[in-house]
């Protein structure tokens, strides 16, 4: 049975009328053509989903959009809406942190997450905080730079 | 000035004769009447054997040849300049993580003197770009590379001629550089731009033929061999480049197929009324093929899970993977040769036999097989992620029996594909679907059928024999391999006598096909590690050994170079307790491999850590070194979980590792210290680099295993055994 759900979706509020058991993922795709986060997995292995609900890392995939209700959701799409790149991204473009890019914005959104806690959390535990997202082109050598450059930015 | 060395073949070869692919048969329309007649009866419906069993049926398919060879003759085929001066590269191979799309703007704007940013590649659009064939094989460098540099240089000199004719002056007087044309004397200068107002460009460019004008030397490089970052790197960091799966049309509508539960089992009768009682839901059933469309993919997954209850299948049985091997060596296709080398066997001091395995294993690429499809009357439209756009086309209208002129694919950079992704299944599905919904469909196949229903690495048994005299010298080597195939499969070493053959199984227990570096994975993990078993027997260091039978040349220099950086002569005299040393080399598809690897060995946890990987590579001339260096860690970093973790478990013909959670690719925590080495050759065509770099690291890390413990691992997966030799 279709419901309301309200929410605010990268800084905008909003209301959609569907199925609150969807995954949010599902939602924020196909209903709101904020095609940035991606499917990997469905079973929260792999973090392609990723996404900030209320400033906090989740995987969209395993989430309902019946749980988000009244919550603040924040996409890739969200991070640079007014077309200045957030510095995370900065530093992925930076450090060619990229091959087929399908894990990337899931990444982006899994570091801004936990760039986000205060205080920044040290070198390891970002590390060890990102084993949850795969990237199946093994660009780790890559992406761990650019982890590094974004946590030292945010560090300042 | 043309590179003395470099031959730069203009007419694109079939990407790789060693490529596997096997589309699936699909028999839409066959039984169309029957199964109109059933549907009228409202009942539960009988139809035909869905194509579960496609492994089973063909032996292995070559690529269309004619894919690779009717490259463009016109230059306006590859390149066009627009009246407002951008330029066109259309090229039909498909961007994959690879790094292709840098390159090929690499390759235009050296050769027409522009600056890249004036450059766009239009990739992998069966309506537009000329068939460059499959994306594989490490090809797009060593051919498509080359192709589009010799349409640009003749594009050059058009640009040169038509100037020079414009202006009334002598064709020496009129330079080229910065994307502009000067004439010398007076000064005066046209945009490309300007030259390409009215129609004459357009008719010179088409005049022009691709293989005619010189190409820049590599000393005078300006813009290969630079780190030029991928030209769409923003649309990646922001979210907004749409990938196959991110396709959204108007009336777009969600599909899901109905899978069988296991291998080679066929449908008997699905109810489809429950799904069809839906209002918003519908159902498409012809030949053996079963689908569902509805508004959002939960409904089209809630129409099928209810149809699928219904569903009876007669399954047959599969042999599971822990007697896979035993199943291989039983259905060899042909009888497998005895070792003739019978003067050697009597006169050898010692002789070696030792049996390798390699696992099936899965590509896996991040995004999963996905595409749109859309009707607009005849003319069929699809999006989908492939390494085969033109291959797919062929599918497509054969299963959908439609000229291929009907049929335009469309490929968008692509979320990964590692060999994975040659046919087009998930494309006919979609196109099935969205046929009978009279609306563009997206279909999008799940991690856990990617698992299951995508091809496989094949598995491989590989039996190897050899021979030394007195003064540890092979003087025998007898190397047969089963199912894995021929990639890699010879020998670089020198020895007495040599044979190498590749034997396929009929019927092979799961889908083949092609994966990163093909069989050499397989190939060299068997050689290279029994190359360590015999200096064993030898008494000789494995550098020493190896040096000894490889004649000079660039599989020796990448050996010599990874064994100094990483000062193996020295490191390997001082053992550390359950520490080990380990190396490997290799050749395959013209590029040249060696790495030396430290591992610890964790007693406790049963597990090895490789904790430094030093690796040289030597692939010709470096194009873009920044992404050189990218593809060559992906490939160490994917062959790790290779060596040590990946491989499909099956049984009753059902895989039980079809998951992110159980089969385990590699994470961030499993990234060693990587040392790694271009030699930088000028003197020898670009080769490709996406794939050899992987072939060393298995055999590398079972040598590591044996020097720290003395146990010697010979199957892929490497695992320790449960009993470990104090
Ligand atoms: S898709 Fe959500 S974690 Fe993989
Ligand atoms: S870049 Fe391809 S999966 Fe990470």
């Amino acid at each position: 049975m279709d419901q309301s759900i309200s929410f605010t979706l990268n800084g905008k509020p909003l209301t959609v009328a569907t199925d609150p058991s969807r995954p949010l993922l599902e939602v924020l795709r196909e209903d709101l053509d904020l095609t940035g986060t991606k499917y990997g997995c469905g079973e929260s292995q792999c973090g392609a989903c990723t996404v900030l609900v209320d400033g906090v890392a989740v995987r969209s995939c395993v989430r309902t959009v019946g749980s988000v209700t009244g919550k603040k959701i924040t996409t890739i799409e969200g991070l640079s809406a007014d077309g200045k790149l957030h510095p995370v991204q900065e530093a992925f473009l930076a450090e060619k942190a990229y091959q087929c890019g399908f894990c990337i914005p899931g990444m982006i959104m899994g570091l801004v997450g936990a760039l986000q806690q205060k205080p920044v959390p040290g070198d390891a535990e970002l590390l060890s905080g990102m084993h949850g997202h795969i990237c199946r082109c093994c660009g780790y050598p890559n992406l761990v730079k650019a982890i590094r450059r974004a946590a030292a930015q945010a560090r300042k | 000035m043309i590179m003395p060395d470099e031959p730069l073949p203009f007419i694109p070869s079939p990407e790789d004769e060693h490529q596997i692919i096997e589309p699936v048969e699909f028999d839409f329309g066959l039984r169309r009447r029957t199964f109109m007649q059933l549907v009228a009866t409202g009942l539960a419906i009988a139809v035909a054997p869905w194509p579960t069993d496609a492994q089973e049926q063909k032996q292995q398919r070559r690529p269309d040849k004619s894919g690779g060879n009717n490259a463009p003759k016109s230059v306006w085929e590859r390149i066009h300049i627009g009246k407002d001066g951008v330029v066109t590269v259309l090229t039909g191979k498909v961007e994959i993580g690879q790094g292709a799309r840098g390159e090929f703007t690499q390759a235009a704007a050296e050769e027409l003197r522009v600056p890249t940013e004036q450059i766009q590649v239009l990739m992998s659009d069966t309506g537009l770009v000329p068939n460059d064939g499959l994306t594989a094989g490490s090809g797009s460098t060593p051919r498509t590379v080359p192709a589009i540099r010799q349409a640009a240089a003749a594009a050059r000199e058009a640009l040169l001629e038509l100037a020079s004719k414009r202006w009334g002056v002598e064709r020496t007087s009129v330079e080229l550089s910065g994307g502009k044309i000067t004439h010398t004397v007076t000064k005066r200068t046209f945009t490309f731009g300007e030259l390409a107002q009215g129609e004459e460009l357009p008719k010179t460019l088409e005049q022009a033929t691709p293989s005619t004008a010189a190409l820049t030397a590599v000393s005078d490089w300006k813009v290969m061999g630079t780190a030029l970052p991928r030209p769409n790197a923003r649309d990646i960091v922001t979210g907004t480049h749409r990938y196959s799966s991110d396709i959204k049309r108007a009336d777009m509508l969600h599909g899901k197929v109905l899978r069988a539960p296991s291998y080679g089992a066929k449908l008997i009768s699905v109810d489809v009324a429950p799904a069809k009682a839906m209002k918003d839901v519908i159902v498409v059933q012809d030949g053996s093929f079963t689908g569902v469309v509805a508004p959002t993919t939960a409904r089209a997954q809630e129409a099928l899970d209810a149809i699928a209850k219904t569903a009876k299948w007669d399954e047959s049985p599969h042999p599971s993977s822990k007697e896979m091997y035993d199943h291989l060596r039983a259905h060899a296709a042909e009888a497998v040769p005895k070792n003739e080398f019978a003067e050697e066997l009597a006169a050898a001091k010692k002789t070696l036999r030792a049996t390798y395995h390699a696992a099936y294993i899965q590509h896996a690429p991040m995004e999963t097989r996905a595409a749109v499809a859309e009707w607009k009357g005849d003319q069929l439209t699809v999006w989908t992620g492939t390494q085969n756009p033109f291959g797919n086309r062929s599918e497509l209208a054969k299963a959908l029996r439609i000229p291929e002129s009907k049929v335009r694919v469309i490929t968008p950079d692509t979320g990964g594909g590692f060999g994975g992704k040659h046919t087009g299944e998930a494309a006919i599905e979609a196109a099935r679907l969205a046929q009978a919904a009279g609306k563009p469909v997206s279909l999008k196949w799940t991690r856990a059928e990617e698992f299951i229903w995508a091809y496989f690495r094949p598995a491989a048994v590989s039996d190897a024999e050899a021979t030394l005299d007195a003064e540890g010298r092979l003087t025998s080597w007898h190397f047969i391999t089963l199912n894995a195939g021929p990639s890699a499969l010879e020998t670089p070493y020198r020895s007495g006598k040599k044979l190498a053959r590749s034997i396929n199984c009929a019927p092979p227990p799961l889908r083949p096909g092609s994966y990163r570096a093909l069989a050499s994975t397989a190939n060299n993990f068997a050689r290279e590690s029994f190359m360590d078993e015999l200096a064993a027997a030898a008494g000789a260091d494995p550098l020493e050994f190896r040096l000894a039978h490889l004649p000079s040349g660039r599989l020796r220099d990448v050996l010599e170079e990874a064994a100094k950086r990483f000062k193996w002569s020295e490191r390997v005299k001082s053992k550390k307790k359950d520490i080990g040393l380990g190396l490997a080399c290799g050749t395959e598809k013209g590029s040249y491999v060696a790495a030396c690897v430290e591992v610890e060995i964790d007693r406790k946890q049963g597990k090895m850590i490789p904790r430094h990987v030093c690796e040289v590579f030597d692939c010709g001339p470096i194009i873009n070194p920044d992404n050189l260096r990218a593809q060559v860690e992906g490939g160490i970093i994917m062959g790790l979980g290779g060596a040590l973790r990946e491989g499909m478990e099956f049984q009753n013909g059902r895989m039980l590792n079809a998951s992110f959670s159980a089969y385990e690719v590699p994470r961030f925590r499993d990234l060693p210290e990587l040392d790694l080495h271009m030699l930088k050759r000028t003197d020898v065509a670009s080769a490709g680099a996406g794939e050899t770099p992987i072939i060393v690291i298995a055999p590398a890390i079972g040598n590591a295993v044996f020097h720290a413990t003395g146990v010697r691992l010979r199957e892929l997966p490497l695992t320790l055994p449960e009993k470990m030799p104090s």
